[in-house]
């Protein structure tokens, strides 16, 4: 068990170099970053001069060498539009996106496993139909429109719901939460429903596939001629098995909904870290995409490493033959 | 004489299908009286797995039971509510399935499975379902049960298995077990020791027990009764040593021809001729008719209707007009 977290461990510590690499070619990519920073007038030895200070006229390898080395400490350099470490930008950004998603998650997790259950059992119940339109519907409209169908709806129309940023937030250390107001709370569910409905219809296609199948098992008719309660059946047995596959596309899509996450903030002005790499965008600011693009990385090396770990929690025969591998 | 522990009467099992409604049951009766093994015995898709999972409520839309009945120890089972029939499932009726390897929950430890079907059906505690459980691991004949108990289904071998989701059939003290072809997916090795674990249970606690299988060598080791089966009827039944050594019914002949014996004698094993027919095309008259080299033009126009004979209870027109003493 711990061979297999430590191989995991070692094979994420190598997707992080290579996502470095990317990272760092982006600033070759963009061009001269000495042309960016100095004015027209800016003569040869001076560029040279800073060249030189920036470490920009070593062999690319000592850079790359550098800029891991600096990136494994979270130092990422200075934005070039605000004249601030990345870093502080990026921390400041990350509870915001980080609750954004988190709540979206869950309320996917919640809500599709819920449906996926009762549109299994209950195959011709009109409920289920309805969830089979709504899950139509997530899984075709694209995000932005969904978003701004929603905001026209409660925020302009009904005017129940704020349109855009994140209430009144409590500082808690570095942390800033909109989870203990009541405007922060209100702030937050059409983005959170918004960025988690599609995996909301994902999760319940799944799950509604996987108990199928899994009823149809032996062990579930086994278990029938045990005289098992229907609800121990349902929900003991079956839903369990069910789950094994759910925790793993869940993890992973937790990854995707913090990529996501882009273009809800942009929809709904959420102050999160994809609505700083949008306008990153606009604005050439290479450091902080590159320190965007290694963070979202860490964060899906993360999850699939904790992703791993739980499946072989949630399933005893992975245990073995983990153990047995070694 | 006491009542039997199951009585089958006249059952007749369909299915709808897109094509019409399949008989895959059609008047079916036995009995199995307590501490009796009645081995049930035919081709595949003869309707013997059907026969026992009507008797267990288990029947799978679009299937369903369309007559006759079904009585546990004087109890008709075959109309009760779900929630009562759930109570009998397990509790007085134990079923054992043919793939030991697929029939236990692979995310649960044997003995929590064994645990929460003891008490879904006995009010016991934690405690004393888990000592109830060991107990009947070690009864099963499974080595170091208390420290199996915590072991997972994968970790058991196909023989080991089997004697774990008999443990679960056992767990609740019931009057009927039904084995479904308990030993088609093991080793003949192991085939033995689940046969003599079976039959040794059923003579202990006085269960009866429906054994399910195509295996006539099984029946004849463990069975004290054997019903034939044939699309969806049986053909004859009867004590075991008469249905072998003195079958009747020309389809039982075939299938007792077709079991080599040790003896070695050089004769070429008799195969029947054909293969069962479909539901949706049984022959009228007897379903046997078109493979059976007895049979006369009464057999493709009648059905016949069980006639006893001695011990032996077969539907056979050979037997009717002609008068007992030559026909046995």
């Amino acid at each position: 068990m711990l061979a297999f977290t430590l191989r995991r461990a070692i094979q994420a510590i190598g997707v992080m170099i290579a996502v470095g690499i990317i990272s760092f070619s982006m600033f070759r990519f963009a061009g001269d970053p000495v042309n960016q920073m100095v004015g027209m007038d800016t003569s040869g030895a001076e560029r040279a001069a800073i060249r030189k200070s920036l470490g920009l006229d070593d062999p690319v390898i000592v850079q790359f060498g550098r800029y891991v080395g600096n990136a494994a400490q979270f130092k990422f350099g200075v934005s070039y539009q605000f004249r601030l470490p990345v870093t502080d930008l990026l921390m400041e950004r990350m509870p915001a996106t980080l609750e954004l998603a988190i709540v979206a998650t869950i309320f996917a997790m919640v809500s599709g496993i819920l449906m996926g259950v009762y549109s299994a059992l209950r195959r011709d119940s009109w409920l289920t139909h309805v969830f089979q339109a709504v899950s139509l519907i997530g899984i075709s409209l694209p995000t932005f429109l969904i978003g701004i169908l929603m905001i026209y709806l409660f925020s302009v129309t009904l005017g129940w719901l704020p349109s855009f940023g994140r209430g009144d937030v409590v500082h808690i250390g570095w942390w800033t939460t909109g989870l203990l107001t009541w405007s922060g709370l209100k702030a937050l569910i059409m983005p959170s429903i918004t960025l988690g409905l599609f995996q909301m219809t994902l999760i319940m296609r799944l799950v509604r596939a996987e108990m199928l199948e899994v009823l149809r098992t032996d062990y579930i008719r086994f278990a029938r001629a045990r005289g098992l309660t229907t609800r121990a059946i349902h929900f003991g047995h079956a839903l369990r098995n069910t789950l094994v596959p759910v925790i793993t596309v869940a993890g992973l899509q937790f990854g995707s909904v913090i990529a996501f996450a882009i273009i809800t903030e942009t929809v709904f002005q959420w102050p999160g870290m994809g609505l700083l790499f949008v306008q990153a965008v606009q604005n050439v600011d290479i450091p902080i995409m590159a320190a965007y693009l290694m963070m979202v990385s860490l964060i899906f090396v993360t999850i699939n490493l904790v992703v791993d770990i739980l499946y072989t929690i949630v399933d005893p025969r992975l245990r073995s033959t983990v153990s047995r591998a070694h | 004489m006491t009542a039997p522990v199951l009585s089958v009467r006249n059952l007749q099992v369909e299915f709808a299908s897109r094509r019409g409604t399949l008989r895959a049951i059609d008047g079916v009766s036995f009995d199995i009286a307590k501490g009796e093994v009645l081995g049930v015995v035919g081709e595949s898709g003869a309707g013997k797995s059907v026969t026992g999972l009507s008797v267990i409520g288990l029947i799978d839309p679009p299937g369903r039971i369309a007559g006759g009945e079904i009585h546990l120890a004087g109890l008709r089972i075959d109309n009760l509510p779900p929630e009562e029939m759930r109570r009998i499932r397990g509790k007085r009726i134990g079923m054992i399935f043919q793939d030991p390897l697929t029939s236990l929950n692979p995310l649960y430890k044997v003995g929590d499975q064994i645990v929460e079907t003891i008490r879904t059906h006995l009010n016991l505690s934690e405690q004393a379902a888990r000592r109830r459980a060991i107990d009947l691991l070690a009864e099963v004949g499974i080595p170091a049960p208390d420290k199996r108990i915590d072991g997972y289904p994968h970790e058991f071998s196909g023989g080991m298995r089997q004697r774990v989701v008999i443990a679960l059939a056992i767990c609740a003290e019931p009057e009927l077990i039904i084995a479904d072809e308990p030993t088609t997916a093991l080793d003949v090795s192991v085939q033995a020791q689940i046969i003599s674990l079976i039959k040794r249970l059923g003579r202990d606690h006085g269960t009866a027990v429906m054994l399910v299988t195509h295996d006539m060598g099984v029946i004849a080791e463990t069975s004290d009764r054997v019903a034939v089966m044939y699309a969806g009827r049986v053909a004859e039944i009867g004590p075991v040593q008469d249905v072998v050594r003195n079958p009747l019914h020309p389809y039982a002949k075939g299938l007792m021809g077709a079991i080599p014996t040790l003896a070695g004698d050089d004769k070429r094993l008799v195969q029947i001729p054909g293969s069962m027919p479909r539901l949706s095309a049984i022959p009228r008259g007897c379903s046997f008719n078109p493979r059976c080299a007895s049979a006369f033009d009464r057999c493709r126009v009648d059905r016949p209707e069980p006639l006893s004979r001695g011990t032996q209870s077969v539907a056979c027109h050979l037997y009717d007009s002609v008068p007992a003493e030559t026909a046995a």
